[in-house]
């Protein structure tokens, strides 16, 4: 299987490659729209700002590249910012469009509690989940930021309740997406990336 | 629901071997980073920090080395500091593997490093660490490994520092470090009640009543040790055991 994590000059790839190889599960980096095209399945990692983040994918010219890749069906997963980027926009960067694969928006937390929402939380589950196959209902998850989706239509499958309630994990489709870092999260993340290659691999 | 309370084990080293003192002098190796890292990785450890306290900058290519080598070896976050001073540093630190970096003396000297770390790794990467000794009725912020005084509170710093773009504090007792005789609840409150980030307590950590007292007393959002986890005086999964039994939300492994 070919899997390509999408690299746009910032992000977490060495942490997400040694997750996905310690899983025996090989993968590639993709910077130009010919390493998008020709490939399996699709990892946006994500960490930092999501207006830099949308203008390093449009300095590379990757944002059409990705959009069409999961148009044609192509799995992708999207991790933290990388969820973020998923959303028409962002309060973090009002000026900047997302890569609007979900209508909604990405919010402000509000300052009820601690933030950034940094550490180990638990899922409130909505809908059955691919990527939460085999993960115990209390299982800790490893979050780190500041923003986040509140709402996500049928697409929202977990949940997190941290100062508001917020997409955790996102599912429609060829399309995934965690806020919380799965390769960060022990062995239920593992469990999360494993099931996505599970999907990548059913599709491909 | 509700986000859990964290252990982190730190691994002190001058650069290359894991070392450990007793109120910020008398260093003596404690073994192999990567070997620690591992080990704590699978015990149930829910974040792990590794500082640079050498007092040369020579060995700054080691430590990166030391980064990348313990980072291999975990499936949870890593912090990693010690020395930053500018916004490079601070970048390489980061592509070595770790997820966050601490900046202590530099960060004094220039607050202004606080926020151009922010804008360019965002707030969640930047851990300001304070090292506090009571003086009289306060608390005053040492800086170059707990050497020379700044005549700074500690609170306000730590006000000042959040408002700068750091997103956790680690908060570390002089008085405490070392002495196995309990975290510093009185500063680690102060500090808590005074951010709105995530505050880290260091310094005195002993029996699992002591990381109670940091969590409930202390007001604290993690806990970091390290000689009672080096020296298995303490075991992770005994500890969190303790925790979740006295009610203090914890993520239990295994």
């Amino acid at each position: 299987m070919n899997i390509a994590l999408v690299e746009y000059g910032a992000g977490n790839l060495p942490s997400v490659e040694r997750a996905l190889s310690r899983l025996g599960v090989e993968s590639r980096r993709a910077s130009t729209p010919q390493a998008l095209a020709g490939c399996d399945a699709l990892i946006l990692p994500g960490v930092g700002h999501f207006g830099a983040l949308m203008r390093s994918l449009g300095e590379r010219s990757l944002v059409d590249p990705l959009r069409e890749a999961v148009s044609r069906g192509t799995p992708l997963l999207g991790i933290c910012l990388g969820l973020q980027a998923m959303f028409a926009t962002s309060d973090e960067a009002p000026g900047d469009e997302g890569l609007a694969m979900f209508p909604q928006k990405v919010s402000a937390l509000p300052p009820a509690d601690r933030l950034p929402h940094m550490g180990w939380n638990q899922l409130r589950r909505a809908r059955p989940s691919k990527l939460l196959e085999g993960v115990p209902q209390d299982a800790y998850f490893y979050f780190a930021h500041s923003y986040a989706a509140l709402d996500a239509g049928e697409a929202g499958v977990a949940y997190c309740d941290h100062c508001a309630s917020f997409v955790a994990v996102l599912e429609q489709k060829n399309i995934f997406a965690t806020q919380f870092h799965p390769e960060k999260s022990g062995p239920v993340g593992a469990q999360v990336l494993s099931n996505f290659v599970r999907q990548a691999g059913a599709k491909g | 629901m509700s986000l859990a309370r964290r252990i982190i084990p730190c691994l002190d080293t001058d650069g290359e071997r894991v070392v450990k003192g007793v109120n910020f002098v008398n260093l003596r190796d404690a073994g192999d980073p990567a070997a620690l890292a591992a080990r704590y990785n699978i015990e149930g450890a829910d974040e792990l920090v590794v500082l640079d306290i050498a007092a040369s900058r020579d060995h700054r290519p080691t430590f990166l080395e030391t980064i990348r080598r313990v980072a291999a070896e975990l499936a949870i976050p890593l912090t990693a500091g010690g020395g930053v001073a500018n916004v490079d540093e601070g970048r390489a630190i980061l592509r070595a593997g770790a997820d966050k970096l601490t900046v202590n003396t530099a960060a004094i000297r220039s607050p202004a490093l606080l926020t151009a770390l922010a804008a360019e790794f965002g707030s969640q990467a930047v851990v300001l660490a304070i090292d506090a000794k009571r003086v009289g009725d306060r608390w005053e912020a040492f800086v170059r490994g707990g050497s020379v005084p700044t005549g700074m509170d500690a609170v306000a710093w730590a006000r000042q520092g959040v408002d700068c773009g750091a997103g956790e504090i680690l908060i570390t007792s002089m008085d405490k470090d070392g002495t196995r005789s309990g975290f510093d609840c009185p500063l680690t409150a102060a500090i808590s009640r005074a951010v709105s980030v995530p505050v880290i307590a260091s310094g005195g950590a002993d029996t699992p009543e002591t990381f109670l007292e940091v969590f409930s007393e202390g007001r604290a959002d993690a806990a970091l040790a390290a000689s009672i986890f080096h020296d298995s005086i303490q075991g992770l999964g005994d500890l969190k055991r303790y925790l979740g039994q006295q009610g203090v939300p914890v993520r239990q492994t295994g």
